[in-house]
C-alpha cells in the first residue's frame, strides 16, 4: 500500500450547507479511527463549469476505490485497503488478495462512495457506484447481491433506507442513492439523545448520519469515532 | 390565477421525430412521425403515438426506448417543455428529435422502463416539494395510492380540471375551493426551484448563432429551495435568480437598484462563513460600498420559464404561482454569459 495521491484539495473548505466544521470533524475522526481505509476527501465542484469560476461553496465528501471482496461461494466479504492511487485502477500490486488466506475464488469489487448534502431535505445523501477490476459498472440488482452479507440483511430490514439509482447531482451520471427519506426523524432523535451530552451537537451531525447510513452499504463505523476524543 | 393555469397546461411542443438511421430496416425509410407533446409531460409518455409509425421497420429486439437532440441523449425525467427551452436557443418548430429503440447509454442516462419510471419520479419530486414547502411529506404519503395514480393519469393527459380535482386532495382530506388558499405559502417561505443554467462563454448577436449544446456537462443544474424571507418588500424574479447563484453574484451586493440596506437573502451564519473564507481566497470580488451593480456582474443573457420570458422585475411569487409545474417546482432556463475577469 503506501501513499495515497489524491486531487488537489488542500484543506477543507467550510461548507456553508454542512453544519459547520462537521464535514472536516467527520473526516478527521475517520482518518484516525479508520487506518485501514483511505482517508474521506473533500471535493470541490470544479466540474460545474458555473461554480468552476468563481468561490467555490459547493462540493461533497468523497471516498473513492473502496474494495469490497465477495467470494464466490457467499462467505461474509471483508474490506481490504483501498488502492494507492485514486486514478489507477487497474495498479495490480494495491490489490491485496493475499491477506485472505489463500482464496482463490474472490472477486473484488470497488467502491466509490460521495455524501453529498441535499439542500431539499436539509440532510446529507450517501451516492455510490460500484465497478470491478476492468472498470465495468454494477447494476443495482448486482450491487445489493455484492454487498457484505449482514449489509444485505440491514437493508432488508431498515425501514429508513433503501437503495434506488439516480443522477450524480454534479457528475450527469447514474449513481446509486440512499434515499433520505426519514432521515429528518431519525436525526431528530439522534439529537435529542446528543444534545445531554456536553459538547456541540453538530460536531457529531455527520459521524451519526454515517453510523447507520455506513452499514447499509458495508462500510462500518468503529465506535471510538462516536466517543469523545 | 386559473388562466395563468390554463395556459401552462394548454402549452405544447411541435415535435417531428426521426427514427435514428442504424435502425432502419426497410427502404424507403419511414417518414418522421409528427406529435403535439404537452410542456408539462415527458417524452417517454409520448411513446404510444410514436411507436406506430416505426414499429415495421425496427430490428429484432427489445425496446429501450431513449431520444436525442443533436447527439445530445436527453433526460427523460425533464418536462418537454423544459428541454425545448433548455437546448434550442433559437426555438426551433417543428423540434426535430431521434428517437432510438436499442442501445441505450446506460452509462449516461438513468434507465427508463416507460410510464413507470416517470411517474415515480413525478411522486418523488411531488414529495420533494412538499417537504420544501411543508417541512414534511405527509401531505404526499397520505395520499391514497388510487389518488396518487389519478393525480399522475391528470398529468400524462394534460387535464387540468381532472388536475385540480385530484390535486385539492393532497391538502390533508379537505376540499378547499381552488389554488387562492395555496398562494400564501408561496409569498412567504420556500420554493421549490429546479434551474438550468448555460454558461455561454461566447458572445453571438442572435439566438441562432449560439452554439448548441453538446454535452450535459454544460449545464450546471441546480437544484436549491428559493428562501424568500421578507414580507411585503418586492422580491423580483431577478433577486431570486442571484439568491439561487450566490457563487455568481456576490451575497453582499444590493439585489435590485432602489432596494434599502437592510435586506439581506442569506443568515447571519452564512454571510459569517463567507467571510472566513473570503479570508483564505483572494480572488473574490469586493462588496460594494454604493448601490449600483459592478460591471463584472454576470449578464442573463435570456431567461426562460415555460417558454416565456418575463421580466426580470416580475414578483417572484407571481412566477412561482403561476408557471409551476404539475409536480410544484419552477422549472427555470437560464443562460448566463460570466465575464472572464472572474475565472480562476
Amino acid at each position: 500500500a503506501g501513499n495515497f495521491q489524491f486531487p488537489e484539495i488542500g484543506s477543507l473548505h467550510l461548507i456553508r450547507c454542512y453544519p459547520p466544521a462537521s464535514a472536516q470533524a467527520f473526516a478527521e475522526k475517520w482518518k484516525l479511527n479508520n487506518p485501514a481505509y483511505p482517508p474521506w476527501t473533500w471535493v470541490k465542484s470544479l466540474e460545474v463549469p458555473i461554480f468552476a469560476t468563481n468561490q467555490v461553496e459547493e462540493g461533497y465528501l468523497s471516498l473513492e476505490n473502496v474494495c469490497i471482496v465477495k467470494s464466490n461461494d457467499d462467505e461474509v466479504a471483508s474490506c481490504v485497503e483501498g488502492e494507492a492511487s485514486l486514478y489507477d485502477k487497474e495498479d495490480e500490486e494495491s490489490t491485496d488478495s493475499a491477506t485472505l488466506s489463500g482464496n482463490d475464488n474472490v472477486q473484488p469489487y470497488y467502491f466509490d462512495f460521495h455524501i453529498i448534502y441535499s439542500a431539499s431535505f436539509r440532510v446529507p445523501v450517501l451516492y455510490f457506484r460500484a465497478y470491478c477490476s476492468d472498470g465495468r459498472s454494477l447494476g443495482l440488482n448486482e450491487i445489493e447481491s455484492v454487498l457484505p452479507a449482514n449489509s444485505a440483511k440491514v437493508l432488508l430490514e431498515s425501514k429508513w433506507t433503501f437503495i434506488t439509482q439516480e443522477e450524480h447531482p454534479y457528475l450527469n451520471r447514474p449513481w446509486c442513492k440512499l434515499h433520505p427519506c426519514g432521515s429528518s426523524d431519525w436525526m431528530k432523535l439522534l439529537f435529542q439523545a446528543v444534545e445531554k451530552v456536553d459538547r456541540p451537537a453538530m460536531e457529531l451531525y455527520l459521524v451519526s448520519w454515517f453510523s447507520v447510513v455506513g452499514p447499509v452499504i458495508g462500510l462500518g463505523i468503529p465506535i471510538q469515532m462516536l466517543k469523545e476524543p | 390565477m386559473k388562466e395563468a393555469q390554463e395556459f401552462v397546461w394548454m402549452g405544447a411542443i411541435p415535435l417531428q421525430i426521426h427514427l435514428h438511421e442504424s435502425e432502419v430496416t426497410t427502404v424507403p425509410p419511414p417518414p418522421p412521425a409528427l406529435i403535439l407533446a404537452p410542456r408539462i409531460g415527458y417524452l417517454p409518455l409520448l411513446l404510444p403515438l410514436i411507436k406506430p409509425y416505426f414499429s415495421s421497420t425496427l430490428p429484432p429486439g427489445v425496446d429501450t426506448v431513449w431520444f436525442e437532440y443533436k447527439g445530445l441523449p436527453l433526460k427523460w425525467y425533464i418536462p418537454t417543455g423544459v428541454l425545448f427551452d433548455l437546448l434550442c436557443a433559437e426555438p426551433e418548430r417543428p423540434w426535430n428529435l431521434t428517437i432510438h429503440f436499442r442501445g441505450y447509454p446506460s452509462h449516461l442516462l438513468i434507465p427508463c422502463e416507460g410510464e413507470d419510471s416517470v411517474k415515480w419520479n413525478f411522486i418523488n419530486s411531488l414529495k420533494e416539494a412538499d417537504y420544501i414547502i411543508n417541512g414534511n411529506c405527509k401531505n404526499v404519503m397520505h395520499m391514497s395510492q388510487s389518488d396518487q395514480l389519478e393525480l399522475w393519469n391528470s398529468v400524462v393527459n394534460a387535464n387540468l380540471e381532472a388536475f385540480i380535482r385530484s390535486s385539492s386532495k393532497l391538502k390533508s382530506g379537505t376540499i378547499e375551493d381552488d389554488y387562492a388558499s395555496k398562494i400564501s405559502w408561496m409569498v412567504l417561505g420556500k420554493v421549490p426551484v429546479r434551474l438550468y443554467v448555460w454558461n455561454v462563454s461566447e458572445d453571438f448577436g442572435d439566438m441562432e448563432d449560439a452554439p448548441p449544446i453538446d454535452s450535459w456537462d454544460r449545464i450546471s443544474y441546480v437544484n436549491r429551495p428559493l428562501e424568500i424571507h421578507r414580507e411585503g418588500k418586492c422580491f423580483t424574479l431577478h433577486d431570486a435568480i442571484k439568491t439561487l447563484l450566490p457563487e455568481l453574484f456576490g451575497k453582499k451586493r444590493k439585489p435590485s437598484e432602489g432596494e434599502n440596506d437592510e435586506q439581506s437573502f442569506g443568515s447571519e451564519e452564512e454571510t459569517k462563513n463567507n467571510r472566513m473564507t473570503e479570508e483564505g481566497e483572494g480572488n473574490i470580488s469586493q462588496p460594494l460600498e454604493t448601490g449600483s451593480t459592478a460591471d463584472d456582474d454576470p449578464e442573463i443573457k435570456l431567461l426562460r420559464i415555460q417558454g416565456i420570458e418575463p421580466k426580470l422585475e416580475t414578483p417572484i411569487s407571481w412566477v412561482a404561482n403561476h408557471l409551476r409545474h404539475p409536480e410544484n417546482f419552477l422549472h427555470v432556463c437560464v443562460y448566463i454569459k460570466v465575464p472572464s475577469a472572474k475565472s480562476l
